[in-house]
């Protein structure tokens, strides 16, 4: 994943919040996801507002130190489709 | 699980982060597997129903309440409801209602006999991304098949399943119950579903509805219990089990899956008349938590019903605390203890130590075992089934490949990543 580009979360999947983070629901795939972070979910919201990914995990505060962690996350979800590279 | 049992009172406020498994113990703002029976009314009268379907209840929720359902579920984000019944496809107004979800988002599956699959519907299913179907099979013959779910059932599956694979519908799924006769089948099973391009699905046989009173001519022997659980680990993904074998998880590694009893937690059933119980194979007072035609609907009882806040606390495992397999098997079935008059808070009928057994054989008069609410069957009784004579069983132990217990069950990520994705719409159980 090029986190200096834009991404979505597919416009095929829905979000909702859960006591402990979120669940991710693929209509297409029938596939469920979780996130199980906080700020996990925060940068999956910011995606649609932001021009790339690592601006997204910059807006809600991701150090440095951390972003690789996070992308490894984000990863994940995109290798299950749940999230989509936007064309440009 | 210290800190819970530390704190049995503390409110359901998750401590972050944990195994999911643990968070969902806690119950989730809406259902996952949420199970929508829309009629008791059947073709069929199958020996082992889980709902003793056959006739439709005048009390059935009308198509306005059914709409006023899906206009819930919507707003709870609900992201799917497996259908059912009965046969939920004689209903006049189904494909209406299925159009209806669909269109306010909430996807659905639906399970059925097959009767109402012709070539046309089954295009019309085939052109939308939103409806996923399950057809039931319990034979892979007719012969195996028909003893359980009466004569003819075989040909009408199979026809319903060659419409949809000439349809052009990949990945439907083939919903098998299993039983003493159909284990030594689970290949031709799979060979079914590889030919149709379609997915097998494989769920426990559970002593509830109708199926109590075949429940001990029909359950896997413990040497088939092996077989299956060694079928399932070389078998792996390709096979969904709608988390229905975690006890079997005893054997050794776990089954992919949640592998919790998901009752009142992330699983829950609206039966036709809108009564809310904790599982689909817990119709019984007990299990009883409100009804939506209440005040507050659905989601009242989702979320506030004295019953599912009871089943959302940490639960004692009894008998089964001790056991070195308690982790993954939890002591197994609420249904399943329930319906066979054992303990709630001790094995499984069909613990893979025997222990479930032997508590079997030490209880008293059948009058201690709950009989299931509300029967629908018809009244007229299918013509005597004819015994099959001994099946054989194939009971050779395979040599099969079994992934490595992990030393470390923790994953780097655990507490921060998204969880893998499971497959969503496989959960019955
Ligand atoms: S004793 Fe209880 S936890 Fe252990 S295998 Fe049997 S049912 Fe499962
Ligand atoms: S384990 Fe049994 S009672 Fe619990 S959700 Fe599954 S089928 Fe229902």
């Amino acid at each position: 994943m090029d986190i200096e580009r834009a991404w979505d979360v597919h416009p095929q999947v829905s979000l909702r919040p859960e006591p402990f983070g979120a669940m991710l629901y693929h209509f297409g795939t029938r596939k469920l996801s979780f996130l199980k972070d906080r700020t996990l979910l925060s940068i999956v919201e910011t995606l649609a507002v932001s021009p790339s990914v690592h601006a997204a995990c910059k807006t809600v505060g991701v150090s440095d130190e951390d972003l690789p962690r996070f992308t490894a996350a984000l990863e994940i979800l995109e290798r299950s489709a749940m999230l989509i590279e936007r064309a440009s | 699980m210290t800190l819970l049992e530390a704190k049995p009172l503390a409110p359901a406020q998750p401590p972050s982060p944990g195994r999911l498994v643990d968070l969902f113990e806690y119950g989730l703002d809406a259902p996952i597997c949420l199970t929508w029976e829309l009629t008791y009314a059947c073709n069929l009268s199958c020996v082992h129903c889980l709902s003793s379907s056959g006739r439709r209840d005048p009390r059935e929720l009308s198509t306005d309440e059914c709409k006023a359902v899906i206009d819930e579920l919507e707003r709870m984000q609900v992201f799917y409801v497996n259908i059912g019944g009965g046969e939920p496809t004689v209903r006049p107004d189904f494909w209406e209602l299925v159009d209806y979800a669909t269109a306010h988002k909430v996807g659905v599956k639906f399970s059925t006999n097959g009767i109402k699959i012709t070539p046309e519907v089954a295009r019309r299913l085939a052109a939308s991304d939103y409806v996923d179907v399950q057809i039931s099979l319990d034979g892979a013959t007719a012969e195996v098949n028909d003893h359980v779910r009466g004569p003819g059932s075989y040909a009408t599956a199979m026809r319903a399943m060659q419409n949809l694979a000439d349809a052009g519908f990949t990945g439907f799924k083939i919903s098998v119950v299993c039983t003493r006769q159909n284990i030594p089948q689970l290949d031709d099973f799979k060979a079914i579903a590889d030919r149709l391009n379609a997915q097998l699905r494989l769920t426990r046989l559970r002593p509830s509805g109708r199926g109590a009173d075949v429940w001990d001519e029909l359950h896997p022997t413990a040497a088939q219990q092996r077989e299956l659980y060694d079928w399932l680990v070389a078998n792996g993904d390709n096979v969904l089990t709608g988390d229905s074998f975690f006890h079997l998880s005893a054997y050794g590694a776990a089954l992919p899956g949640l592998n919790l009893c998901g009752a009142g937690r992330v699983v829950c059933l609206i039966d036709p008349i809108g009564d809310v119980y904790a599982c689909p194979f817990a119709i019984h007072e007990e299990f009883l938590a409100g009804n939506v035609r209440s005040e507050g609907g659905f989601k009242k009882v989702w979320r506030d019903s004295e019953l599912f806040t009871r089943l959302r606390k940490p639960q004692s495992g009894g008998a089964c605390s001790s056991c070195p397999f308690f982790s993954t098997c939890k002591g197994g079935c609420m249904a399943a203890k329930f319906f066979t008059g054992l303990p709630l808070d001790g094995p499984d009928p069909e613990c893979v130590r025997g222990f479930g057994e032997e508590l079997l054989s030490q209880r008293d008069a059948a009058s201690s075992i709950p009989k299931p609410d509300g029967d629908h069957s018809h009244r007229t009784e299918r013509a005597q089934r004819k015994s099959t004579g001994p099946i054989a069983l194939t009971l050779s132990v395979r040599g099969v490949e079994r992934p490595p217990v992990s030393a470390c069950a923790e994953d780097p990520l655990a507490g921060f990543s998204p969880a893998g994705p499971t497959h969503g719409a496989n959960c019955s159980c």
